[in-house]
């Protein structure tokens, strides 16, 4: 007989209805169960119960209009999943993750350029220089900032550097140098030094493209859909839109890359857009990139402060809770028709996904992730360059290496379990308590979340989970 | 074979306590979001 005495059903398994399937997903073990009518409006039942002994389980059955039979067989089912650990399974304890004393920062930013060709409405870099002044990153931080991430990661042999800006490739001899440079001190250190370059796609020309293909550098590519969407929010400083000048550079580059992995694994790339209160339909956007050939698609909720026209309000929800529910079904079709793309965010990996540590921990800025400005100052991640309060180090300090060490440990404890929301929550170990950034631009604090951000989460988890069942179902 | 519940995925995400945290994973920013933390997207390399 089932008996769930003390257990907390709705912090363990999210039990959901998307399309046309009913869904359980246990969320210690990660274990993901298609469940029928009965069992669904069994389950729901039980969610309601404050206590989940055999008896009361028993006694709130008969509000699920089942047949008895029937409601049998389903609490049967239910306790042998249980028996096996893939259902009501035992609670992680709750333990944040631990580090070593010293940071081990493994990845960084490159703010190689403080500077942009475009001026898109929502930029959380001021147009590209964050606040300061517009300046590109000189030779000399560049290469400490190459040294910086080979030493600061210690005994780790896989770094991470990526190019960022403003607009890097207002700065590509610095780009090109830093390759050559990163490669040779990397292989001196016996480590491997992964780049990736983010761009806006203005000055992608075929030079560059060779560039980036011959030095295996990954790429991710701002485009936000529609031209109409797109050029209302990434113009040119003269008003004029980008669309039609970026658009057959990120086709071009991305048919130099069919293989790209869905997970951003080795060298890919990734067509990445913004959508925000003006496109609320943004699976129109979605649509709209994949006709135009391009199969790696990530599409990113505004982060605003509220009072902006583009920012989202809290109506905006519901239809962005049916775009998300659109877009499903849309790639369910696609796939039947045997088209082969990914859309990042329902992308999960399950079986090969992220240990629980590392679902525990999040992004890692701050400590294991550094965004490094022009100027050679050291911050928690790109979403923080030029924030003062948010300065951790310097390239140019006696020691770089020693980082703000309250700043180390602020960001290092906001993990999922200093979150008082998170702890509850049947997506916590799937987002990781959400982005530092956004939380903070919300709330003023790296430990509150960012309500409206969860929804959008959980929302597409759910849209993941379902892809995922569907996809499943139909193999076996 | 279950006749009300199809087990899709069958995992114990809670016995990687044991075995991860090695850390050589890919920064989950570095990728494709650049705003948003999602990292039950990401793939372990181990």
């Amino acid at each position: 007989m089932l008996d769930l005495t003390g257990y907390n059903l709705e912090k363990n398994v999210h039990v959901f209805r998307q399309g046309d399937l009913n869904i359980a997903y246990d969320v210690n073990s990660g274990s993901l169960h298609v469940v029928d009518e009965p069992t669904y409006r069994i389950l729901r039942v039980m969610g309601t119960l404050p206590v989940l002994s055999a008896a009361e389980i028993k006694r709130g059955l008969g509000r699920a209009a089942v047949d008895w039979a029937v409601a049998q067989e389903v609490l049967d089912e239910l306790a042998d999943l249980k028996e096996e650990g893939v259902l009501f399974s035992k609670e992680a304890e709750e333990q944040g993750p631990s580090y070593p004393e010293k940071p081990l920062v493994k990845a960084v930013c490159l703010h190689v350029a403080h500077d942009c060709n475009l001026r898109c409405g929502y930029c959380f870099a001021g147009s590209g220089a964050f606040g300061g002044s517009r300046m590109l990153m000189d030779a000399e931080t560049g290469r400490r900032g190459i040294d910086f991430v080979l030493s600061a990661s210690g005994h780790r042999d896989h770094c991470e550097v990526d190019f960022f800006g403003g607009e890097p490739l207002l700065n590509f001899p610095l780009v090109r140098e830093l390759v050559r440079y990163g490669r040779q001190a990397a292989a001196e250190r016996h480590k491997t030094l992964k780049f990736t370059l983010t761009t806006n796609a203005v000055l992608l020309t075929k030079e560059i493209e060779e560039f980036l293909e011959k030095e295996d550098i990954s790429v991710v590519l701002s485009l936000d859909g529609r031209p109409e969407v797109h050029d209302k929010m990434r113009p040119f400083a003269n008003g004029q839109g980008s669309y039609e000048r970026v658009v057959p550079s990120i086709r071009s580059f991305a048919r130099r890359r069919p293989e790209s992995s869905p997970y951003a694994v080795g060298t890919y790339y990734y067509v990445r857009g913004t959508y925000t209160h003006f496109n609320l339909d943004f699976d129109r956007d979605v649509v709209h990139m994949l006709d135009l050939g391009l199969k790696r698609i990530s599409m990113e909720p505004v982060v605003a402060s509220p009072e902006e026209p583009y920012a989202f309000q809290p109506d905006d929800l519901e239809t962005i809770r049916e775009s998300y529910d659109r877009l499903g079904e849309e790639i369910i079709e696609r796939r039947a028709r045997g088209e082969d793309f990914s859309f990042f965010h329902f992308n999960m990996a399950f079986e090969q996904g992220p240990c629980l540590p590392k679902r525990l921990a999040g992004c890692g800025a701050g400590h294991e992730y550094v965004a490094i400005s022009p100027e050679g100052d050291l911050y928690p991640c790109h979403q923080f360059v030029g924030q003062e309060q948010f300065k951790m180090g310097s390239l140019y300090a006696a020691d770089p290496l020693e980082l703000n060490r309250d700043l180390v440990r602020s960001f290092r404890a906001a993990h999922v379990y200093a979150k008082a929301s998170c702890r509850v929550c049947w997506a916590r170990f799937s987002c990781s308590g959400g982005c530092h950034a956004a939380n903070f631009a919300a709330g003023g604090s790296l430990t509150e979340v960012y309500a409206l951000g969860c929804e959008f989460q959980k929302k597409r988890l759910e849209v993941a989970l379902y892809l995922k069942a569907k996809e499943l179902q139909t193999v076996r | 074979m279950a006749k009300h519940i199809q087990t899709v995925i069958r995992t114990n995400l809670s016995d990687s306590v044991k075995t991860g945290g090695c850390g050589a994973c890919q920064t989950s920013c570095q990728s494709a979001c650049k705003t948003s933390c999602t990292v039950g997207n990401q793939v372990c390399v181990k």
